[in-house]
């Protein structure tokens, strides 16, 4: 089976023009997507993951935003489409669902008939077969007795189940790529498998291809079979799973490696990574991370890294050697295995 | 739900009697009122209505014909038992049940109050949605401007100057008569326009402004993101930012008809509409403590019960809101 590309985003750059000077919230970004992938992007809050995506999907406001670059969906570039031609895609080729599904649904209409409004703003069928067809993809999502859930309030459903609800909405016209964003940060740990779980089957069965949005490497590591390492506007690193997790190169990667809770590794100490995320208006000289790095030399503060393969056999964003990276992680993992013993 | 308004209609009632209870009290205390404080230890009122250099004999029968002879908590529970039964007692200047006064004067005061408001609400909820859709526009730019011009300018003024401007210099208006609409409604009309206007504008002022920020934040709420996502378009993306924005508004709506339903009482007096509000001032001058008493009870009723409807038709507006 040959592998159909979904997204093509190709040097993104969003830069918000404000007050306090100019925010490159995204700044230089490229990543593809295929049809069956669970793209994972990870990095610290304020990294640039949602206005990623939102841009991507026509939400972020051109007015407010300058954005330069390509983002290719199945082979038409968004950033040169019109309003009218966003919306007809928004919803019915690409959808997407957030992070607090508190606040997403709106509180004063019916759960029910929001996927309705959902189905109808792109298909002209009956309202009683869009009814039908809702209760379907309630039941289809794990929602016990759609038909009476339906028409409850979202106040009256669980965090699990507006998440739920959000993922059978976002289904509701078949798209070939659904993005998430954070979709279990807010929920309990319990419900974030399940959810992570239906996010997973969903994909399978529409075959499409998933975005995950999160700040934790841990999910990524269970459901996504690419990983994007995201700091400051950029990617530091990219590759499938096996290779950021199996052979880190970059030490902001590690970073959030450490940080990781396992299981495993009982007692090991977690280890945030120190300082605090460069502002995005005065962006550090060199590579950005440079300044929390306890690994950087020379060119760091000057020379900016590119992200390119440095012989690890996926791209990473770090001026270090293949070697001595592979030497620097192997010594940082010791205590913890020693650890675990 | 019916528990609920059970019982806030029976809190209604002592709401009503402690208003009731505390303007009795003012109008009893007060040099000039009813209380045996004035000259000779009688009741001001009864010797006011005595006329000049009266008898003694002849208050005293005054008094005991207005009940004013009795002990004050004799004469605030009999005002209260025929309260109950509808009954206000008699103007102590016409005789006329106040009552039947009363509701003479709320055609009047029904028409402004009901005009202006829907003034105030058409006009404000449309300037303020435009004026949020087209942030930082001319438009939006010059309604603050006015609305700012129109919060600082007090009633009378506003009133005064729209008189001598349309009345006055255009002459497109005259202060006339006030007719009902059911006798003649063009004249009735033509009557009112201009107190409507003048009654409203603070209100277009207030509405717009509260219109337009309410949208503003709703704008940036996640579920109006997810209504985007989801590929409605742009105009059913504003009606759900305005189910979420007009909410509130409806609840301020019906407050502030309940208040002008007891009577406005500079609008009316500037207009010469014989409502019920020029009719309390009148009372007041004049120290007629049942109509004082009358008027000022109405007035809380309208408040009360639009605090109730307010309340129920919000439960139907936000299904997050139980009564219990
Ligand atoms: N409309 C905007 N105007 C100015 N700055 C913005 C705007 N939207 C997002 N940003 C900034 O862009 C940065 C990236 O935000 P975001 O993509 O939400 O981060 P993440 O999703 O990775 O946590 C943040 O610093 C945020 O403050
Ligand atoms: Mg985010």
């Amino acid at each position: 089976m040959s592998t159909e590309t979904l997204l093509e985003v190709k040097d993104l750059r969003v830069h918000f023009p404000t007050g306090d000077g100019l925010v490159k919230a995204v700044d230089g970004l490229s990543f593809t997507v295929d049809r069956g992938d669970t793209f994972g992007i990870v990095g610290e809050s304020g990294s640039g993951k949602s206005v990623t995506n939102l841009t991507a999907l026509g939400l972020t406001d051109r007015n407010a935003a300058n954005i330069t670059g390509e983002v290719l969906f199945k082979g038409r570039d968004l950033l040169k489409l019109g309003k009218e031609d966003l919306r007809k895609i928004r919803g019915k080729e690409m959808a997407m669902i957030f992070q607090d599904p508190f606040s997403c649904l709106h509180p004063f209409y019916r759960v029910g008939d929001q996927i309705v409004e959902a189905i109808l703003c792109h298909d002209k069928i009956p309202k009683k077969q869009a009814e039908q067809r809702t209760y379907d993809l309630l039941g289809a999502v794990g929602i016990p007795k759609p038909k009476e859930r339906f028409r409850d309030f979202p106040h009256q459903y669980s965090g699990g189940m507006r998440q739920r609800a959000m993922i059978a909405m976002a289904m509701a016209h078949n798209p070939d790529l659904l993005i998430a964003d954070e979709p279990t940060t807010a929920l309990d740990v319990t419900v974030q498998a399940q959810i992570l779980d239906l996010i997973e089957r969903v994909k399978t069965e529409f075959d499409i291809g998933v975005i995950l949005i999160t700040h934790d490497l841990g999910v990524v590591s269970e459901v996504a079979n690419k990983v994007m390492v995201m700091y400051a506007g950029r990617a530091v690193e990219m590759g499938t799973r096996d290779e950021v997790f199996g052979n880190p190169q970059h030490p902001y990667t590690w970073g959030l490696l450490e940080s990781i809770p396992h299981v495993d590794h009982k007692g090991s100490k977690l280890v945030p990574i120190e300082g605090a995320p460069p502002s995005l208006i005065r962006t550090p000289n060199g590579c950005s991370f440079h300044p929390r790095c306890p690994h950087r030399f020379d060119p760091c503060d000057k020379d900016d890294p590119e992200i390119k393969d440095r012989g690890a056999g996926h791209p990473d964003a770090c001026h270090l050697s293949a070697a001595e990276k592979t030497r620097v992680w192997a010594e940082r993992q010791a205590p913890r295995t020693k650890a675990a013993s | 739900m019916t528990q609920y308004i059970v019982r806030r209609l029976l809190w209604s009632w002592v709401m009503l009697m402690l208003v009731a209870a505390s303007v009795f009290a003012i109008f009893f205390i007060l040099p000039g009122g009813s209380g045996k404080a004035g000259p000779g230890g009688h009741s001001s009122v009864a010797v006011m209505m005595a006329g000049k250099n009266p008898r003694p004999e002849l208050v005293e029968n005054i008094e005991q014909r207005l009940g004013l002879d009795q002990p004050v908590p004799v004469q605030f529970g009999r005002y209260i038992w025929r309260m109950v039964h509808g009954d206000l007692g008699y103007s102590y200047q016409s005789n006329q049940p106040v009552l039947e006064a009363i509701l003479l004067r709320l055609p009047p005061t029904a028409s402004l109050a009901i005009g202006a408001s829907i003034i105030w609400l058409v006009l404000g909820v449309l300037i303020g949605i435009v004026s949020a859709i087209k942030r930082r526009s001319l438009f939006d730019r010059s309604s603050m401007v006015f609305a700012l011009i129109f919060l600082s300018m007090p009633t009378f003024w506003l009133g005064l100057l729209a008189i001598f401007f349309f009345d006055g210099a255009l002459d497109i208006y005259d202060v006339g008569s006030y007719v009902g609409i059911t006798s003649d409604p063009v004249q009735w009309f033509k009557v009112m326009w201009l107190p409507w206007l003048v009654l409203a504008l603070t209100d277009v002022a207030i509405y717009s402004r509260l219109v337009r920020s309410n949208l503003l934040e709703v704008q940036n709420e996640d579920y109006v993101r997810t209504a985007r996502a989801k590929g409605l378009p742009e105009h059913s993306v504003i009606r759900h930012q305005l189910r979420s924005a007009l909410t509130p508004v409806v609840t301020m709506y019906g407050l502030d008809l309940g208040i002008l339903l007891g009577g406005a009482i500079i609008t009316e007096r500037i207009f010469n509409i014989p409502g019920i509000g020029a009719y309390a001032v009148h009372a007041v001058t004049s120290s007629n403590l049942p109509v004082i008493l009358g008027t000022t009870v109405l007035a809380a009723f309208f408040v009360i019960v639009a605090n109730l409807i307010v309340d129920i038709v919000y439960a139907f507006l936000d299904p997050r809101v139980v009564y219990k």
